[in-house]
């Protein structure tokens, strides 16, 4: 899931006769399944749970950009080099779409920045690992994507409009993502042997860090619970990981490639797969800025906006002669 | 100097005969910039013939605590509904 652990800020569940009465139109409408508008009135731990969460998984499309990005010069032919832009600039299209919705709610696009800038916002932990070689660039699009898709499927149907809209819009050119992954690994895993190797390797990296995507175990968590009633999660982390092993192992089979877990094996009774649960250790200590490139990723970052500041200052003050102009001549 | 591009709401027409649709905001320095940003954000896949932009500020929106004085003096009005009147069946398609 792109927006790990976002901590809430409300109390847990309160039960429908200890609302306000408007606490209890609000969540009334949500439960009729009406989506929440901007302007409408909204209890503020909707409001800064749902800024937290739209932000994290802005930041995440963004500095999604970066690990494949680093292969756009590198890749093997014109063709994959086209199609890896073209998938690169969708990410940074999908980042635009959630800001602009988490600005509906009041926060502006700097605000947004600074925080992830000064680390006060976080990003997916997935961006933190390193693309080491072609094959990474297949995994990340069939096993992150996959993950992701698995995640933004359900939430077109959050309750809050612009959160749901760019859902919707993120869905219908995501799966191009996924496919574009598996192609690759289908062209390495039947290609020579070193080339199945690599695409094994890169299953290897990227199988665990994938299922951490989704979050720690979250089934007595209060905030969790919390979000559910206000439909802005859908599902439980538990759920979504397990949905997403099951479609995979198949996938993975198909390549003749193994998925890196001794424990993996069918669960006739749950109809599921049973699986190894990710080093959760790891995880907390990259949500925490120790993952192996999280220092590279948020520099790059930064550097850009930097870099870019006196850019988008001319750009702004060019438009502001401009009008100026064009007032005096009226 | 600090300062954020504006914000604007972009509207597309999908299809010619079509009108023009929201799609979503971005920012941008000045209108003709807008319009640029708004080809490579929103129409990366053939989704469009036309874009307008608009400045966000400038957009005037009804509140949503109007939403029963605006809207429900309509409810009453059913005979602005072909359905509401029957006519016979031998007078044929009307």
């Amino acid at each position: 899931m792109y927006a790990q652990m976002v901590t809430s800020t409300g109390k847990g569940v309160q039960s429908l006769e200890d609302m306000s009465p408007e606490e209890r139109a609000f969540q009334e409408r949500i439960n009729r399944g009406e989506k929440i508008e901007p302007k409408e009135w909204m209890p503020d731990g909707y409001r800064k749970n749902l800024i937290r969460q739209i932000g994290q998984h802005a930041h995440s499309e963004i500095v999604g950009q970066l690990p494949e990005g680093n292969w756009i010069t590198r890749a093997p032919t014109l063709e994959r080099k086209a199609i890896l832009l073209a998938k690169v600039q969708d990410e940074a299209g999908h980042g635009l779409y959630l800001y602009c919705a988490a600005e509906t709610l009041g926060v502006s696009r700097d605000e947004l920045l600074d925080k992830l800038h000064s680390g006060d916002m976080k990003y997916s932990s997935i961006f933190n690992y390193p693309t080491l070689n072609w094959a990474d660039i297949g995994a990340v699009g069939w096993l992150v994507d996959g993950a992701a898709i698995m995640n933004q499927v359900p939430l077109q149907r959050t309750s809050y409009g612009p959160y749901s809209r760019a859902m919707i819009r993120i869905c219908k050119e995501e799966s191009f993502h996924q496919r574009q992954g598996y192609d690759i690994m289908m062209k390495m895993a039947f290609g020579t042997e070193a080339q199945k190797e690599m695409a094994q390797d890169a299953l290897n990296r990227f199988w665990y860090p994938s299922l951490m995507m989704f979050g720690p175990s979250d089934k007595d968590s209060v905030h969790s619970a919390q979000s559910m009633a206000w439909k802005i999660k859908i599902n439980t982390n538990d759920e979504l990981r397990q949905k997403f092993v099951d479609q995979t192992v198949p996938q993975a089979k198909y390549l003749g490639l193994t998925i890196p877990d001794e424990n993996l094996k069918w669960n006739e009774e749950k109809g599921g797969y049973d699986f190894s649960e990710p080093d959760w250790t790891e995880f907390f200590e990259v949500i925490k800025g120790n993952g192996p490139c999280n220092k590279e990723r948020l520099g790059a970052r930064v550097k850009a906006w930097d870099d870019g500041a006196w850019f988008r200052d001319g750009l702004m003050a060019h438009a502001e002669k401009q009008s100026a102009a064009k007032l005096a001549a009226e | 100097m600090k300062k954020e591009w504006p914000l604007w709401e972009v509207f597309i027409r999908g299809q010619h005969g079509l009108n023009h649709r929201h799609v979503g905001s971005l920012h941008a320095p000045d209108a003709e910039m807008a319009i640029k940003n708004a080809r490579d954000v929103y129409t990366r896949r053939n989704e469009g013939v036309s874009i307008w932009v608009v400045e966000a500020n400038n957009i005037t929106a009804s509140s949503p605590s109007d939403k029963g004085p605006l809207f429900e003096p309509s409810n009453s009005k059913v005979y602005r509904h072909p359905t509401f009147f029957d006519i016979p069946e031998e007078v044929g398609h009307m």
